[in-house]
């Protein structure tokens, strides 16, 4: 980071004037608990009492032999409490908000991983929570919707623009500006006004402390190449962050390309977009000429997002990480083949990931290893397979 | 001075907004005609976007309206152009970073200088971040109106220090809507501007009827209307013009008496 919130060009803190207080008070109460040995020892335990980490680094054996190249491991966040990565970033953000005197947290989701989490973290340490989800994820998710109700979470379907998760994000921010005082916007990705693309990433760094402990401890050495699927960026970036500084390793990022990248229904940002100044940053967004947001797709309610934190376009700028689409199609036969493959149902967003492996582990020596983030678990995604592949089952 | 402060100089302004292009480009172009006609001090036209997150529905709604008649950044400037034939009040577009971020914002700010556009009010870019703007906006004489908000407080001196044309006061939390009720003490926002600066405060958010606006122009420089108009604009469509006729001197005439 060159200033505050940079990451090269990228970054920043584009908000409204009335969330300007509230942004600093953020950063200085980080700034200050993320030293504090109490704070860090409250963590640590949540983490590992509450979430059951350190996370499993599987090596998947059987899919390793079937693609013939080289050595798959399998990052697997699907096991943690609440069936994702999203439980990493909100066990810290929320421990942080009770920390500053917060009673209430707040917060957008897509797929409703990071509601459920949220609603989670907030039932768990007696905090009021209120979810943001775009009318349409609430349809495609219902199963979801109901989990952060039980948890003691209000959720309110978004009924504006494309009802999506960018639509989440933006009521979300709206509802932060009127009641800010006793309320934390607990993002739920690498993405928005500084200091949050920050915060989450150190969050979720945890995943890539654990697998280059464990890869070093299992294979002796780092990986060839880290893959992760993303959407604003949060698992790829708690996937890639503890590598960053390892020249030798390949960091790939799997974008959500929909229907494909050459049509207009995908929602592919580093393929297709271009910089702009939305949510809160400077970065890469899906838009057309006159700086107005596209509509994108992704049969991933959670990768179903028009920009990409702005780590993430440094990365892509400075050549450190790749991004690489994956269609819909890739992405369902990349869910199916763990599934049949491993015995493990991946999240639609993670089969992202699955897919990219599949396309090179086979090009790859038997003597290199890959790392690939399971992001979370497929259950909710199973009765939209189903619909997928023409066979009607509802939740 | 600027064109948009000296509109404060004499008395009390009354400032309505309206987002370009709601319900079309030839309604809007009429209803800044009456407006401006009518004693609109100053005139604020929102340039629509697609995620307006400083706005309630009211206003969310006008600008997908206004997007989906096809409305641009261009046709805008366009209307621009043909208004400056008519009318000489100061012109504010109102819009977001993005829109202008991805125009080109040296080459926005050279057409708004071009048209006749006095300045921009561009809620998503804070004090922290202006740089973004500044530069292009004194290049070409476009002033950059800053907001203060009621959860400034220290912030208000700093912002208030730098201010060009006249200083945005949001008078209460949230997004814009009309509201019943400002709780916000606007009075002791505006003295901590005055202690800095002379650049004229003007009130928005929330005000809609003329005893608000009377209020609000009473203890500040001026009353800003903007989600009591466009819902005038949704009810009446392309029929709208002297309704928001009727509206804006009513409101002109309150902000007189205060």
């Amino acid at each position: 980071m060159s200033e505050t919130g940079r990451y090269g060009e990228y970054g920043g803190q584009y908000v409204p004037e009335t969330l300007m207080n509230a942004v600093h008070e953020l950063e200085d109460a980080y700034e200050h608990y993320k030293n504090d040995p109490e704070f860090n020892r409250e963590l640590e335990d949540l983490l590992k009492n509450y979430a059951g980490r350190p996370s499993l680094l599987y090596y998947a054996e059987k899919m390793t032999k079937d693609l013939g190249g080289a050595k798959i491991y399998l990052k697997r966040e699907d096991l943690n409490h609440t069936g994702s990565h999203k439980i990493n970033n909100v066990l810290g953000q929320v421990l942080l908000a009770k920390k500053m005197g917060k009673t209430r947290v707040i917060a957008e989701t897509g797929a409703g991983q990071h509601g459920v989490a949220t609603a989670t973290a907030a039932a768990l340490m007696g905090m009021e929570c209120e979810i943001f989800m775009g009318k349409e994820d609430t349809e495609r998710q219902a199963l979801n919707v109901f989990r952060m109700e039980l948890l003691g979470a209000k959720v309110h379907p978004v009924t504006t623009g494309t009802m999506t998760l960018k639509d989440a994000v933006n009521e979300a921010m709206r509802e932060w500006t009127s009641r800010v005082d006793d309320t934390l916007y607990v993002l739920g990705s690498v993405m928005g006004p500084h200091p949050f693309p920050m915060i989450v990433r150190d969050f979720q760094s945890v995943i890539s402390k654990e697998s280059r402990q464990q890869i070093l401890e299992a294979e002796g050495k780092l990986p060839d190449a880290v893959v992760a699927c993303v959407g604003g960026g949060s698992n790829a970036m708690g996937s890639f962050y503890e590598y960053i500084k390892d020249e030798g390793v390949a960091l790939i990022g799997c974008e959500a390309a929909g229907l494909g990248v050459n049509n207009p229904k995908n929602a592919a940002t580093v393929a297709n977009g271009s910089m702009g100044i939305f949510h809160g940053m400077k970065s890469l967004f899906c838009q057309n000429e006159y700086g107005q947001i596209a509509p994108v797709y992704s049969i991933s309610a959670g990768l179903d997002y028009p920009g990409i934190g702005p780590e993430h376009a440094w990365l892509n700028e400075t050549g450190r990480a790749t991004y690489v689409p994956i269609t819909d199609e890739e992405a369902v036969e990349a869910f199916e083949y763990l599934s049949r493959t491993e015995g493990i149902i991946p999240a639609i967003e993670s089969a992202h990931a699955i897919a990219q492996v599949m396309k090179i582990a086979g090009t790859m020596d038997k003597d290199q290893i890959i790392i690939a983030t399971v992001s979370g678990r497929g259950d909710k995604d199973v009765a939209a397979i189903a619909r997928y592949r023409g066979v009607e089952i509802y939740e | 001075m600027s064109r948009i402060s000296d509109a404060f100089a004499k008395e009390k302004a009354f400032i309505p907004f309206i987002t370009g292009g709601d319900p079309d480009i030839e309604t809007s172009y009429e209803l800044i005609k009456a407006m401006a006609k009518q004693g609109a001090d100053v005139i604020e036209i929102g340039i629509p976007f697609s995620d307006p997150i400083a706005e309630g529905p009211v206003i969310q709604e006008a600008d997908l309206r206004a997007l989906s008649a096809g409305t641009t950044t261009d046709a805008l400037f366009d209307m621009v152009t043909r208004l400056r034939k008519e009318i000489d009040t100061p012109l504010i577009f109102m819009t977001y970073m993005n829109p202008i971020y991805v125009y080109g914002t040296e080459r926005f700010m050279k057409r708004c200088s071009e048209v006749g556009i006095d300045g921009v009010i561009v809620p998503d870019v804070p004090f922290e971040e202006k740089a973004e703007l500044s530069g292009a906006c004194k290049q070409y004489g476009v002033d950059l109106i800053s907001m203060i908000a009621p959860t400034s407080k220290e912030r208000i001196e700093r912002i208030a220090k730098e201010a060009e044309g006249f200083i945005y006061c949001v008078s209460s939390l949230g997004v814009t809507g009309v509201r019943s009720e400002i709780t916000t003490d606007i009075g002791a926002m505006v003295q901590h501007v005055k202690a800095v600066t002379d650049t004229p405060v003007a009130v928005g958010f929330g005000i809609s009827t003329p005893e608000q606006a009377k209020k609000m122009a009473a203890l500040s420089d001026g009353a800003i209307v903007g989600s009591a108009i466009v819902k005038l604009v949704a009810k009446y469509g392309k029929d709208a013009v002297p309704y928001v006729a009727d509206y804006v001197k009513s409101m002109k005439d309150a902000v007189l008496q205060a």
